[in-house]
C-alpha cells in the first residue's frame, strides 16, 4: 500500500459549450521520501491533478470519476476528511509568493493561525515554534522577522515563507505548483534544495508541478508526463530523461536547450514522432526580392553603447512623511542601468543575460527610445540617437530598429485584426502603397513566419503563445529592420514551441542578414543564440564574452555561480 | 442575412450572457418602448398636453379611468390644469431622457478625452488633471448640479432664462459626472499603457494621438459603458430632482421631475395620481437603466469568473 | 480651500449688486453710494478679498440679503439639526450597508441575497425626493404614526439644540434618516459586495483554504479586512453626498437645516447664505478627506512601511 494512490482519476470542466476533459483516467503512486514530478506544456492538465487532491479545483471543474487515496484513507467525495487533512495532512505550496499572502496580516499571525488550526498548542507555544519553522526554511533574524509584513519580503524569502506555512502542521504529502517559476536562477536552486532537504529530514512525500526539465532532472525521483490531461508516460527520471519512449515525452526531452555545447538549431519532433529538419529557407527568398540584398560586412558597427546609466528615482510623497515610522527614511537611488558600454556588430547576434533587476529590459527600451538614459550614448551606425536634449531620434534609425517582447499576450492589440497589426507599419513606412502590393507584402510575411495565410484575418485571441509571437515577428519584419531586438520572447513558451520560434529567428537571422539583440535569463537559450555573450548583474556589466568562452571558461564569479547554478537535464543523463 | 447576424451575436460571450438573463432582457425591452414611445410623443400620446386649445379647465382633477368619476378619455387621469397624464408623463419622459442623454454625452466626450491624455502623457499635466478630478469628486454631483446651475443663471439675464434652461442643466449635469469618466479612462489607460502592443507601436514611430486613440481607446471602452449606462440613470434622477426642487427645466417643458412637484401639492388634497403616476414612471425608467447597466457590470468583467 | 473661498467671494461681489438687493431698487443714489461705502465696496479687489478672508476666518459672513440677519447666527442656529440628520443617517447607511453587502459578497446565489440586491438596485434608482414622499405618504398619511415634517421638540445644550432627547425628536427624525441614508446605504452594499466577491478568488485567499483554515474564519476574518479598505475611503465622500442630499431632504420634509437655507437662498439670489454655505461645506469635505487619508495610513501596512528588504 503505498502512501498516496490515484487511480483512474477524472476530472472535467462543464462549461456552455461543450465539457473540456481535464484529465483523464490518471493514476499514479507515491511513496514518503520520494519526490514525484509532474511535467508537461500548459494545459495538460498537470496543475488540475494537483487541485484535485485537496478538493480545491476552480469552479465549474469537477471530478467526476476515479479514487484518491492517503494512507488507505478515501479523500474523494469525503468533505470532511478534507478538511481535516489540508494543511494537516498535505501541505500545499503555491506558484507565485507575491499574491500567496494575505497582505493585511503580519507573518506571525499567518503562521500562529494556521498552527492553531491543526495543532492543541496555546499562543506562546505556537508563537515558538513559529520562530523555528521560519529558521528552519532559511530566514535570518526569524524572531525579528516574524514581525513583518508580506510586502516587505523578497520574492525569494516569500517564498520560503510560504513553505514554512506550508509544512508548519508536520504533513507528510507536500505538493508544489510551480513553486519556483517566478523566481531567480539562484534563488530557485536555494528554495529546491531546501525541498530536497525537508523531505529528507521529515520523510515526506514531496509532488512537484513544473514545466521546467532541468528542475526535474536535479530534483525529482519520479516523473510523470503530461499531455492534453493524459499520463503519457511515467517512470524513474533518469530513465525516462535518457530513454523517452512517448513522442510527447521525447518531445520535450529533445527540445531543451542543451546546456553543454551548442548546436545549429533546436530539435524538433513532429506530432508523429519523427524529427523535424526542414526550414523555412525557400520562404524567404521571395521578401528578400522586395527588400533588396543586403550585403553583409562582419566589420560594420551597427550598434554602439557607451557609458550609459539609468536612474529610477523614487519620488514617493511618503518617504517624505516619516513621522511616526521606526525605520529610517531612505532615499532609494536606484541605478538600473550604471555605465554600460558594449559594440554590436553587423550581422552578429549578441546576447544579454541577467537576472531580474539586472537592467537588461531597461538597456533595450532605451534603445528603443521607450524610456531615457540618465547618461551616456547610444550610436546606430555611427549616428547618435538621443540629441543634446535626451530626446529620441527616431527619424534617424527609421523602422531599422525593431523588437518583439515576451508576453504574447498583451503585444498584440486585442482588437485589431492580425491583418491590420501588420498592416499598420507598413502602411506608415510606405504611404502610397497600393492595395496589391499591400497584400503582397502582408502574404510574405505571414508566410515568413509560418502561418496560415487565414491567420490575416482572425483576432489575436484565437491563437496560441506561440502563434501569437510569431505574428509579433511578423509586425517586426514589416518594416524592414536591420536590427532586431528580442526580449526574452520564448521565456512565456512552453519547451517545444520555444524550439520552434528560436529556430525561426535563426532561420529569419540568416536569410534576412539581420544583426540581432538577444535578451533572455536563460543560459542554455543564450548559449545557443548568441555568438557573444554580456552579462549583467544589478545594472553592471560582469564580463562580455564569445559565448562558447563564456561557458567553458568564466572569469566573472558571478558567471561561474549563474553557469553553476542553472538546472541542468544532462546532470542526469 | 438577420438570422445570421443574430446567430453571430448569440454566440459570443456577452450575447449569450444577454439573451440568457432574463433581467438583461426585460429591462432592455422596456427601456426601448420607451424610447420609442419619446421620440414618437406626437404619435403615441392622445393629446398634445402643451397646446392650450387641447386643454380645458373643465377637465381638471379627473380621476384615473378605473376609479369612481373618471372616464375613458383619460385613462390614466388629469391634473389640475386639465391636461391628460398619461400624454403628459410622456412629453415629460421625452424632456428627462433628452436632458440625461445629452448631459451624459458631454460628460462622457469631455471626461474620457481629458483621462485618456492624461493617463498616456503624465507628468505635470496628469497631476493637473487628477488634482481637479479628485477635488470634484468629492463633491456630490447634486450640490455641483445645483452651483453650476446656479452660477451660470446668474450670468444671463432673466429674460433669457426659460430658453437656456435646458442647456444650462445639461451642461451643469455634465459637469457634475465628467469626472467618473475621467478617473476610468486614466486608470484603464495606466493599464494599457503598460501592455507591450503600446511599446511596440511607440517603435513603430506612431504618433502619440494615434496611439491614444486607435489602439487604446477602443480597449478601454467596456468599463466606460458600464458607467456611461449607470451614469445616465443618475443624470435622470439628478435632473429631475433639481426639477422637483424647482431649479430645473422650466415648466413650460415640464420633465417628470417637474410633473412630481406638481402633483406634490395635491398629494394629501387626494389627487393622489398627479404625483404617483410619473413618479413610478420614472422609478421604471432609471430602474430599467440600472438592471442594464448592472448586468453589463458583471458580463464585461474579466475578473469574474463565470459559474 | 482657497479655491472655494475665491470662487465664494466672485459671488458675493460680482454677481448681481448686492446693493442694489439690500436697499431695494428705488433707493436714491446717494443712499447707495453710502452703502457702498460703508461695505468697503470702493476698494481694490484684493483687499476686498483679503477683507473677506478675514472675515470668514473669525466667523463673519455678512449680512443675509433677504432675512437681514447675521449669516452666522443662521448657519450656527440651523447646523445642529443638519449635522444630527446627517450623523443618524451615515450610520444607518454605513452599518447596514456593510453587514448586508458583507452578506450578500459571502452568499452570492443565495435566494435572501438576491432579494437584498433587487431591493438595493430599486434603492438606487429612486430618487431620494420619491422616497421622501412615498415615506410620508405611508406613514404620515395612510398610517398617520410618525410626523411628516418637522424636527419636533429640541432640547437646548448650551448653543446646540438636540433632537435626540426628547421622544417627538426621535419620531421624527426616524423617516427624514431613513429616506437620507437609502441611496447611500443601497450604494454601500453593492460597493462591499463586489470587493468581496473579489477578494474570494484571490490567491492568498485559496492557499488560506489549502491550509485549513475554516471557512468562517475566511469569510469574516480574511476576506473582510482586506474588503474593508476601499469602504473607509468612500465613507469620506460618503459624508459628503449625506450632506448634499439633505437638502432635498430637508426641503420634502422642511427639517429647519442648513440645506433648507441654501435652497431658499438659491431661490432668492441670496449671496452671503450662499458663499457661506460653500465654505462651509467645503471646509467640512476638506476635513473628512484628510481625516481618511491618514485613516488610510494607518491602517494598511503597505503605505506605512514601504521598506522592502531586497
Amino acid at each position: 500500500m503505498s502512501f498516496l494512490e490515484v487511480k483512474n482519476l477524472n476530472i472535467s470542466y462543464p462549461t456552455r459549450k461543450e465539457t473540456i476533459v481535464a484529465s483523464k483516467d490518471v493514476e499514479f503512486t507515491l511513496e514518503r521520501g520520494e519526490i514525484l514530478g509532474i511535467v508537461g506544456e500548459s494545459g495538460s492538465g498537470k496543475s488540475t491533478i494537483a487541485n484535485a487532491i485537496i478538493n480545491l479545483i476552480d469552479p465549474p471543474g469537477e471530478i467526476t470519476s476515479g479514487s484518491i487515496k492517503i494512507d488507505n484513507y478515501e479523500l474523494r467525495d469525503n468533505e470532511e476528511l478534507i478538511q481535516k487533512i489540508r494543511g494537516k495532512k498535505i501541505g500545499f505550496v503555491f506558484q507565485d509568493p507575491q499574491t500567496s499572502l494575505n497582505p493585511l496580516f503580519k507573518i506571525k499571525d499567518q503562521l500562529i493561525e494556521t498552527i492553531q488550526t491543526h495543532l492543541n498548542l496555546n499562543y506562546q507555544d505556537a508563537l515558538k515554534k513559529s520562530i523555528q519553522l521560519l529558521e528552519e526554511v532559511g530566514i535570518d533574524n526569524a524572531e525579528k522577522r516574524i514581525e513583518d509584513y508580506p510586502h516587505q519580503f523578497s520574492g525569494g524569502m516569500r517564498q520560503r515563507v510560504v513553505i514554512a506555512l506550508a509544512i508548519s502542521c508536520e504533513p507528510d504529502l507536500i505538493i508544489a505548483d510551480e513553486p519556483t517559476t517566478a523566481l531567480d536562477v539562484s534563488i530557485q536552486h536555494q528554495i529546491l534544495e531546501l525541498l530536497k532537504d525537508l523531505t529528507k529530514k521529515r520523510n515526506l512525500g514531496v509532488i512537484i508541478i513544473t514545466h521546467d526539465m532541468g528542475v526535474i532532472a536535479e530534483t525529482t525521483d519520479k516523473v510523470i508526463v503530461m499531455r492534453h490531461g493524459l499520463i503519457v508516460e511515467q517512470g524513474d527520471t533518469k530513465e525516462l530523461l535518457t530513454n523517452p519512449k512517448s513522442n510527447e515525452a521525447r518531445s520535450l526531452v529533445i527540445s531543451v536547450p542543451p546546456t553543454n555545447k551548442k548546436i545549429d538549431r533546436f530539435r524538433l519532433i513532429s506530432p508523429d514522432g519523427k524529427e523535424i529538419t526542414s526550414d523555412s529557407k525557400n520562404l524567404t527568398k521571395k521578401i528578400i526580392k522586395t527588400w533588396g540584398v543586403r550585403e553583409k560586412n562582419k566589420d560594420k558597427k551597427v550598434l554602439q553603447l557607451a557609458g550609459v546609466t539609468k536612474i529610477f528615482d523614487d519620488k514617493s510623497l511618503i518617504s517624505n512623511f516619516s513621522f511616526g515610522s521606526k525605520n529610517e527614511s531612505t532615499n532609494k537611488v536606484e541605478k538600473a542601468v550604471d555605465n554600460v558600454s558594449f559594440e554590436l556588430f553587423e550581422g552578429e547576434t549578441l546576447g544579454l543575460v541577467g537576472e531580474s533587476g539586472s537592467g537588461k529590459s531597461t538597456i533595450a527600451k532605451i534603445i528603443t527610445g521607450l524610456v531615457r538614459p540618465s547618461n551616456g550614448e547610444i550610436f546606430y551606425n555611427d549616428i547618435s540617437l538621443y540629441n543634446s536634449k535626451r530626446k529620441y531620434q527616431i527619424d534617424k534609425s527609421r523602422g531599422q530598429i525593431q523588437m518583439i517582447f515576451q508576453d504574447p499576450y498583451s503585444s498584440l492589440n486585442p482588437r485589431f485584426k492580425v491583418r491590420d497589426i501588420i498592416s499598420e507599419p507598413i502602411k506608415l513606412f510606405q504611404k502610397n502603397i497600393n492595395k496589391n502590393e499591400l497584400t503582397q507584402n502582408l502574404y510574405d510575411l505571414i508566410d515568413i513566419v509560418g502561418m496560415s495565410r487565414q491567420s490575416l484575418d482572425r483576432y489575436p485571441h484565437e491563437f496560441s503563445g506561440g502563434q501569437r509571437q510569431r505574428i509579433s515577428i511578423a509586425r517586426a519584419l514589416a518594416t524592414r529592420p536591420s536590427l532586431l531586438i528580442c526580449d526574452e520572447p520564448t521565456s512565456a513558451l512552453d519547451v517545444s514551441i520555444q524550439a520552434q520560434v528560436l529556430n525561426l529567428l535563426k532561420d529569419i537571422q540568416d536569410e534576412l542578414h539581420l544583426t540581432m539583440l538577444f535578451i533572455s535569463h536563460d543560459l542554455p537559450v543564450i548559449r545557443q543564440m548568441c555568438n557573444r555573450i554580456v552579462v549583467l548583474k544589478n545594472g553592471s556589466i560582469c564580463e562580455t564574452k564569445e559565448s562558447e568562452e563564456l561557458f567553458n571558461n568564466p572569469s566573472h564569479p558571478y558567471t561561474k555561480e549563474l553557469i553553476r547554478l542553472m538546472p541542468k537535464i544532462e546532470s542526469i543523463i | 442575412m438577420l438570422k445570421k447576424t443574430f446567430n453571430k451575436i448569440y454566440d459570443t460571450d456577452i450575447g449569450y450572457s444577454f439573451f440568457n438573463s432574463k433581467i438583461a432582457v426585460i429591462s432592455t425591452t422596456i427601456l426601448f418602448i420607451i424610447l420609442l414611445c419619446s421620440v414618437f410623443a406626437g404619435v403615441v400620446s392622445p393629446y398634445n398636453p402643451f397646446d392650450p386649445a387641447s386643454v380645458s379647465l373643465m377637465d381638471a382633477f379627473t380621476p384615473p379611468s378605473w376609479s369612481e368619476g373618471g372616464s375613458s378619455s383619460f385613462i390614466l387621469g388629469t391634473d389640475q390644469q386639465g391636461r391628460d397624464m398619461f400624454s403628459t408623463i410622456i412629453y415629460g419622459s421625452r424632456i428627462s431622457l433628452i436632458v440625461g442623454f445629452a448631459s451624459i454625452l458631454f460628460a462622457m466626450t469631455l471626461g474620457v478625452f481629458l483621462g485618456v491624455t492624461a493617463g498616456y502623457i503624465g507628468g505635470k499635466y496628469e497631476i493637473v488633471v487628477m488634482r481637479i478630478t479628485d477635488v470634484q469628486l468629492t463633491i456630490p454631483s447634486i450640490l455641483m448640479a445645483l452651483l453650476v446651475n446656479g452660477i451660470a443663471k446668474s450670468f444671463i439675464s432673466q429674460s433669457m432664462h426659460s430658453d437656456m434652461a435646458i442647456y444650462v442643466l445639461i451642461f451643469a449635469i455634465g459637469i457634475s459626472e465628467w469626472p467618473q469618466f475621467a478617473r476610468v479612462s486614466r486608470a484603464s489607460t495606466l493599464v494599457e499603457k503598460n501592455k507591450e502592443y503600446v511599446s511596440a507601436s511607440r517603435i513603430i514611430g506612431l504618433s502619440n494621438i494615434l496611439i491614444m486613440f486607435k489602439h487604446i481607446l477602443p480597449n478601454i471602452l467596456r468599463p466606460l459603458l458600464v458607467i456611461a449606462t449607470i451614469g445616465l440613470a443618475l443624470a435622470i434622477i439628478t435632473e429631475s430632482t433639481l426639477s422637483f426642487l424647482g431649479v430645473g427645466v422650466p415648466p413650460t417643458t415640464p420633465s417628470l421631475g417637474t410633473l412630481i412637484r406638481f402633483g406634490n401639492s395635491f398629494l394629501f388634497s387626494g389627487e393622489w395620481w398627479i404625483t404617483f403616476f410619473p413618479a413610478i414612471f420614472l422609478i421604471v425608467l432609471a430602474l430599467s437603466i440600472n438592471l442594464l447597466g448592472d448586468w453589463m457590470r458583471d458580463a464585461l468583467n474579466p475578473k469574474l469568473k463565470i459559474r | 480651500m482657497i479655491v472655494v473661498a475665491f470662487v465664494s467671494f466672485s459671488l458675493f461681489n460680482f454677481v448681481g449688486d448686492p446693493v442694489n438687493s439690500m436697499t431695494g431698487i428705488d433707493a436714491s443714489y446717494e443712499r447707495q453710494a453710502e452703502v457702498r461705502e460703508i461695505l468697503g465696496l470702493n476698494d481694490p479687489v484684493y483687499i476686498q478679498f483679503s477683507r473677506f478672508l478675514g472675515n470668514v476666518i473669525q466667523g463673519d459672513f455678512g449680512i443675509s440679503y433677504q432675512l437681514k440677519r447675521e449669516v452666522s447666527d443662521l448657519i450656527a442656529e440651523r447646523m445642529p439639526a443638519t449635522l444630527e440628520l446627517v450623523f443618524v443617517s451615515a450610520i444607518l447607511a454605513i452599518v447596514s450597508g456593510v453587514i448586508l453587502g458583507v452578506y450578500t459578497g459571502i452568499h452570492r446565489d443565495s435566494f435572501i441575497s438576491n432579494i437584498i440586491l433587487v431591493v438595493s438596485l430599486v434603492g438606487v434608482s429612486l430618487p431620494t425626493f420619491i422616497i421622501g414622499i412615498l415615506l410620508i405618504y405611508l406613514f404620515s398619511v395612510i398610517l398617520g404614526i410618525l410626523p411628516s415634517f418637522g424636527r419636533g421638540e429640541v432640547v437646548e445644550l448650551g448653543f446646540w439644540a438636540t433632537g435626540f432627547l426628547t421622544a417627538s425628536g426621535l419620531k421624527a427624525l426616524i423617516l427624514p434618516s431613513i429616506t437620507l441614508s437609502l441611496f447611500q446605504m443601497t450604494y454601500i452594499i453593492r460597493l462591499v459586495r463586489a470587493e468581496m466577491m473579489e477578494i474570494l478568488q484571490t490567491d492568498y485567499i485559496k492557499f488560506a483554504r489549502a491550509r485549513g483554515i475554516k471557512e468562517n474564519t475566511i469569510n469574516y476574518k480574511h476576506a473582510l479586512k482586506n474588503g474593508l479598505i476601499p469602504v473607509i475611503t468612500i465613507t469620506g465622500i460618503n459624508i459628503g453626498t449625506l450632506i448634499a442630499f439633505s437638502i432635498i431632504t430637508e426641503t420634502v420634509f422642511q427639517w429647519p437645516g442648513m440645506g433648507l437655507l441654501f435652497i431658499n437662498a438659491v431661490y432668492f439670489v441670496d449671496i452671503p447664505i450662499m458663499s457661506a454655505y460653500m465654505i462651509m461645506v467645503a471646509f467640512i469635505f476638506v476635513m473628512i478627506n484628510f481625516i481618511v487619508d491618514i485613516t488610510y495610513y494607518f491602517i494598511d501596512p503597505r503605505i506605512r512601511l514601504k521598506e522592502e528588504a531586497s
